[in-house]
C-alpha cells in the first residue's frame, strides 16, 4: 500500500511529464485546473497515466470529481 | 468478374474559399487563438457558402476522376460517406453521379460519421473483389457548418467543410492489391458521447471521453490494420488519421511508436475537423505535393461518432 505522500509524489511525476508542472508546486490542496494550469485534455492524460502507475481504474464519470490533487490521492488510496 | 483486389488510382479534394480564422471566431464567441491552438491545434477552417454537400462531393470526385484516366462511363459504383447531408433523398451519391454523367452506377451514402471514408474504401474494395463493381468512386463530404451551433464555444471552434474523393479500380491479374483488408468496428455503448441529433440538429460531444477513447483504444486497432495487410508498422511511409485534434494524433502516433520518417499530416491546422472528408482531403494533398512516393504503404485510420472506427493500409496512388 502506498502512503498519501507516495501517491502525491507519483502524481507529481506524472504531472511533470504530461503537463510540464513543476513537482514543487504539487500539493494536496492544489486544484488541477486553477492552480496547476492542467487543461481538460491533459487531465485525461494524467488520469490514464495514473491508472497505469497505481493499478487503479478511474472511470470516465469519476474524472470530473477529481478537482484537487487531494481528491485524486484519496480516490487512488481507496481504490488501488 | 471477381478480382484479387483493388487499388486507389487517383485522389481529388475540394474546400470552400471562405477562410474563418480563430480570431474571426473570437469576435463573436468567448474564445481565443491560443486556447484553440493549444487544445485542438486548429488555426483556421474553410466554411461553405452556398455549396451543398453534393456540390462539394461533386467537385472532389470530378478532380479524382480527371486524374484517374478513366471516363465517367467506366464508373459503376459511387459511395459517399457523410453524416451532414440534410437532404435525405435522393442520396448524395446519385446527385454526384448525375452531375458527372455516370449513367447507371450502384450509388449509396454511408454514415459512420468521421470514420466513413475508411468504411467506404472497405465497402468498395469488397464489391470489387466480389465482382459487383470494377471502378468505384469513394467520397467523404461534409458540411459541418450546417450542424454547428455557432454560439457554442465548445464545438464552434472545431469543425470545417470539405470533400475528398478516391477512384478505386480492380487490379489486373497477377497485380498486387493496393487496398489492404479493412479493420472496422464500433463501441456502441459510447453512442451518446458524440451526437448530431434533434431538429435543428447540432453537434455535441463530451470531449474528455472522446479524447480518452481516441488516445487509448485506437492504437491497437491501427496496429491490427497493419497486421492484416502484412505490413509492419515500421514499414509505413505515412499515417493519415482522421484530423480531429492534434493531441489525439500525437497520442496515437506515440502509442504506435512511429518514427520521425513517417509522414503524418496535420491538415486540421488549416482545415479544422471535416469528419468523413478529413482523411481523403489530407491524403489528396499528400499526393498532390508528392510527399509520399507512389506505391508506398500508407495507413488510413478513421474514428468518430457511434463511436465507430475503421482503417486500412493502402498503396499511395
Amino acid at each position: 500500500m502506498a502512503t498519501r505522500e507516495e501517491i502525491t509524489s507519483g502524481l507529481a511525476e506524472i504531472l511533470e511529464e504530461v503537463a510540464g508542472v513543476n513537482p514543487d508546486d504539487v500539493a494536496e490542496e492544489k486544484s488541477f485546473t486553477d492552480d496547476l494550469d492542467v487543461d481538460s485534455l491533459s487531465m485525461v492524460e494524467v488520469v490514464v497515466a495514473a491508472e497505469e502507475k497505481f493499478g487503479v481504474k478511474i472511470p470516465d464519470n469519476e474524472v470530473q470529481n477529481l478537482k484537487t490533487v487531494g481528491d485524486a490521492v484519496s480516490y487512488i488510496e481507496a481504490n488501488h | 468478374m471477381t478480382a484479387a483486389g483493388s487499388r486507389i488510382v487517383a485522389m481529388g479534394h475540394y474546400q470552400p474559399s471562405r477562410v474563418v480564422t480563430n480570431d474571426d471566431l473570437a469576435s463573436t464567441i468567448d474564445t481565443n487563438d491560443e486556447w484553440i491552438k493549444d487544445r485542438v491545434g486548429i488555426a483556421e477552417r474553410r466554411i461553405a457558402g452556398a455549396e451543398s454537400v453534393a456540390d462539394m462531393a461533386t467537385y472532389a470526385a470530378e478532380k479524382a476522376l480527371a486524374g484517374s484516366g478513366l471516363a465517367a462511363a467506366d464508373i459503376d459504383m459511387v459511395v459517399v460517406a457523410t453524416c451532414t447531408s440534410i437532404d435525405r433523398c435522393p442520396n448524395v451519391a446519385t446527385r454526384v453521379a448525375a452531375r458527372l454523367g455516370i449513367a447507371a452506377p450502384a450509388a449509396f451514402d454511408l454514415n459512420t460519421a468521421c470514420s466513413g471514408f475508411s468504411y467506404g474504401i472497405g465497402t468498395a474494395d469488397h464489391a470489387i473483389r466480389a465482382g459487383a463493381a470494377r471502378n468505384a468512386i469513394v467520397i467523404g463530404a461534409e458540411k459541418l457548418s450546417d450542424v454547428t451551433d455557432w454560439t457554442d464555444r465548445k464545438t464552434a471552434v472545431l469543425f470545417g467543410d470539405a470533400a475528398g474523393a478516391a477512384v478505386l479500380t480492380a487490379v489486373a491479374e497477377g497485380e498486387e492489391p493496393g487496398v489492404g483488408p479493412v479493420l472496422w468496428g464500433s463501441a456502441p455503448d459510447k453512442g451518446d458521447v458524440l451526437k448530431i441529433e434533434g431538429w435543428q440538429p447540432y453537434i455535441q460531444q463530451e470531449g474528455q471521453i472522446v479524447f480518452r477513447w481516441a488516445t487509448t483504444a485506437l492504437a491497437p486497432f491501427a496496429r491490427e490494420a497493419c497486421e492484416k495487410a502484412g505490413v509492419d508498422v515500421s514499414e509505413l511511409a505515412a499515417f493519415v488519421p482522421h484530423q480531429a485534434n492534434s493531441r489525439i494524433i500525437d497520442g496515437i502516433v506515440k502509442r504506435l511508436g512511429l518514427g520521425p520518417h513517417v509522414v503524418v499530416p496535420k491538415d486540421l491546422v488549416v482545415s479544422g475537423n471535416t469528419s468523413a472528408a478529413s482523411i481523403p482531403l489530407a491524403l489528396s494533398k499528400l499526393v498532390e505535393r508528392r510527399e509520399v512516393p507512389s506505391g508506398a504503404p500508407v495507413l488510413l485510420f478513421g474514428f468518430g461518432g457511434g463511436l465507430t472506427y475503421a482503417g486500412q493500409v493502402v498503396r499511395c496512388p
